[in-house]
């Protein structure tokens, strides 16, 4: 026996909200009123990523995606596609065009997310080239060496649009034309895998799920510009990647991909790979280079750029993972295809690490243009235990928070900066209303503090002086004078620091102030942290009114400074407490407060 | 293999796309493909990956399926993540199958034809490789 149908009700946050469940049993109830349980199995499935359009009800294997079902509409969906075999056309999606993803009407998809550069990522084993040349691998290169100039390879880089996925988005096909003319017979192309923001995870994964995709893209990028050495450099601390890419090296050159004369072609390409030790300034490309080179990681001032006068001196393309795992799909399916996607100035789309108090975290790639509320309300199945949306930090210790009012905001490299943030590499984390906001510039700080490679003053010293500031603030000794230093200084080091670790080690702080002033102030004036996170601020206390001495928060506490009898109220000896909020969440009668 | 000529390249992508398209591999008609990432690792996918051998050892369909790893299918909330690409069953991505869960993933799936409730997912895009 085997069931003819299968019907999937989405039992997702969101849409349990909305009556799946009903809809679930509703189907059942129907199933068996019609007679044909034997024929259709239905199930409860996780988030769809589509939560606006909810509840969503997905019928496989005739693949019709139902939105915004109802509980009555299940006798419709059992007697119309499970009896006769014909689809409920009004309760199908259909796709609305929004402005980003209008040229791409021809692809007929329900899905936020478009992938171009995790393409083979949960697809391909990573440790096979037959896959991957299986799915278009090496075919880019094919047409970069045989039916394409250099100059024609750039053109066509320089018509899609794409820009640097790094963070600060310079055009790809510039840089590239700019080692190409540069003089020197000598050159090198660098992948930069040395991702190091906190929650950010994108490169990582597109390396261990696709390593030949940035193999073939630094070979496209060598015979652009004419190159014959490659590097990559990537942290120690990622060894599955790393063991990946080794792997996809030996089997592009077992195959002539890679090495001398590739493919017949005569021309040569090497790539070696470089580990580094984990230090976040080695991001920096200028750093990069020194730290290839095998000198101490530190930033040298730009120009001369690495373009012209890069790796030993010589002309040197950077480019990040995700940037470069775009390059073969824009030479296999055109610039034109490629340009068709995203805004106006943000061409294709953009990789996220999804983390912090989501539903639904992960690794997820939209076309630019998508909104922030889309990402997180859509994909990200909204805000854990349905708390309330504080703000969202992209770009790590380089960016900024993102408040509810900008979440419409299309995303591209100039709206995020123009918010006070910045795109970044990747890295959004989402923060709920019981995340503090000097708590987490605090965080980001103290990282900027410990990554700082101490070269520039402005950096070296006005780290520091921001974490002081935020620490005295945290445990209630801040005075109002401390707001406007911070500000000051960190104008400061955004204007005069050497590179872009100091430049923007202070965007999470001055960003924070600007949306979130009030509570840096409630903290000074009212020594209060609305959110409990700083620790020197809050006073945990049992309501003797509500507590019934039941002792789970006694059990509960680590320390333990929670004492009572049995059935009566129980007392916190606040000397002791560790304030770290395990009796709070505890507690089922709301008896324990946090003042 | 020894080094490739441009011909040799196209001929090896013909004939391993018609593998993949096919869906059989070795004349094995079943694909098992586990999200090995370091975050599927991390949550347990070794375990998954040789509780699912040692499943189909034990229902004798060693011989009928390929079990394959995979990179990171983005899923990261329910790591960890495993495709069943089987005849006369529908495509259907697992979370949270951890070691524990393989058998039943295989019993039900394999055995029974019915799905491992509340553990289905979603790809989370078209696949524009194939469009």
């Amino acid at each position: 026996m085997a069931y003819k149908n299968f019907i999937l009700v989405c039992g997702g946050t969101g849409c349990e909200s909305s009556r799946s469940d009903e809809i679930y049993r509703n189907l059942i109830k129907e199933a068996e009123a019609l007679g044909v349980k034997q024929d259709v199995q239905i199930v409860k499935t996780g988030c769809f990523g589509f939560c606006e359009k909810g509840p969503i009800v997905k019928v496989l294997p005739s693949e019709s995606f139902y939105v915004e079902v109802k509980p009555e509409d299940a006798h419709e969906i059992i007697a119309e596609q499970v009896v006769k075999g014909r689809e409920v056309k009004r309760l199908l999606y259909q796709k609305d065009k929004s402005a980003a993803t209008a040229k791409l009407e021809d692809i007929e998809f329900y899905q936020k997310q478009f992938r171009i550069v995790l393409r083979n990522c949960g697809v391909i084993n990573p440790e096979s080239i037959d896959e991957y040349i299986a799915r278009d691998g090496y075919k880019a290169l094919e047409k970069a060496l045989f039916e394409m100039t250099p100059e024609q390879i750039i053109a066509e880089i320089k018509a899609s649009g794409l820009r640097g996925r790094g963070g600060a988005g310079f055009p790809t096909g510039i840089k590239w034309e700019t080692a190409r003319k540069a003089p020197g017979d000598v050159k090198y192309i660098v992948c930069n895998a040395d991702e190091g923001d906190p929650g950010a995870y994108m490169d990582r994964s597109t390396i261990e799920g696709d390593p030949h995709s940035v193999l073939e893209a630094m070979i496209i990028a060598g015979v652009a510009v004419g190159a014959n050495m490659g590097y990559i450099y990537i942290r120690a601390e990622y060894p599955l990647a790393i063991e990946r890419l080794k792997i996809a090296i030996a089997q592009a050159k077992e195959y002539g991909l890679l090495g001398e004369n590739i493919l017949g072609s005569g021309f040569n390409f090497d790539v070696e790979i470089r580990l580094g030790a984990g230090a976040f300034v080695c991001g920096e490309e200028t750093a990069l280079l020194q730290s290839i080179e095998g000198k101490r990681g530190m930033p040298v001032p730009k120009p001369p750029f690495p373009a012209i006068k890069g790796l030993w001196g010589k002309p040197t393309v950077i480019n990040n993972v995700e940037t470069l795992a775009n390059i073969p799909v824009i030479l296999t399916k055109g610039a034109a295809w490629f340009a068709s996607i995203g805004t106006e100035k943000s061409k294709g789309t953009k990789v996220f690490a999804l983390t912090g108090k989501i539903n639904n975290s992960g690794l997820i790639e939209v076309p630019m243009g998508t909104t922030l509320r889309e990402i997180i309300f859509d994909i990200g199945g909204g805000i854990k235990g349905g708390k309330k949306f504080k703000g969202v930090q992209t770009g790590g210790p380089s960016g900024g928070i993102i408040v509810e009012k900008d979440l419409d905001t299309p995303i591209s490299y100039e709206s995020l900066t123009a918010l006070g943030s910045m795109m970044g590499s990747g890295g959004m984390i989402v923060m709920d209303e019981d995340d503090c906001v000097v708590d987490v510039s605090k965080f980001y700080m103290a990282f900027c503090v410990d990554e700082s490679c101490g070269k520039c003053a402005p950096c070296r010293i006005g780290t520091k002086q921001l974490y002081g500031l935020l620490d005295k603030i945290s445990k209630g000794k801040g005075e109002e004078a401390d707001l406007d230093k911070l500000e000051k200084i960190g104008k400061a080091m955004t204007k005069a620091s050497l590179c872009m670790l100091g430049g923007s080690a202070a965007n999470p702080t001055l960003s924070t102030l600007r949306h979130f002033r009030d509570e840096y102030l409630e903290h000074i004036r009212d020594r209060k942290c609305r959110a409990g996170k700083c620790k020197d601020l809050v006073v945990y206390e049992i309501d003797a009114a509500k507590c019934i001495g039941c002792g789970l928060c006694a059990r509960r506490c680590p320390v333990p400074c929670i004492t009572g009898e049995k059935k009566k109220p129980h007392v916190i000896d606040a000397s002791k407490c560790i304030k770290c909020g395990e009796c709070f969440a505890a507690c089922k009668f709301g008896a324990v407060i946090k003042r | 293999m020894a080094k490739m000529t441009l011909e040799q390249l196209r001929a090896l992508r013909d004939s391993k796309k018609q593998e993949l398209d096919k869906r059989e591999v070795e004349g094995k008609d079943i694909q098992i493909i586990v999200g090995m990432g370091t975050c599927g690792i991390a949550a347990g996918a070794k375990q998954t990956f040789d509780g699912i051998v040692a499943a189909l050892e034990k229902h004798n369909l060693a011989g009928r399926t390929v079990v394959r790893q995979t990179g990171c299918m983005g899923l990261c909330y329910v790591e960890p993540t495993v495709e069943v690409i089987a005849p006369d069953m529908p495509n259907v991505i697992y979370g949270k199958i951890t070691g524990d869960l393989a058998e039943e993933l295989v019993v039900k799936h394999l055995v029974e034809h019915t799905l491992l409730e509340n553990h289905i997912y979603d790809k989370p895009a078209v696949d524009i490789v194939k469009k």
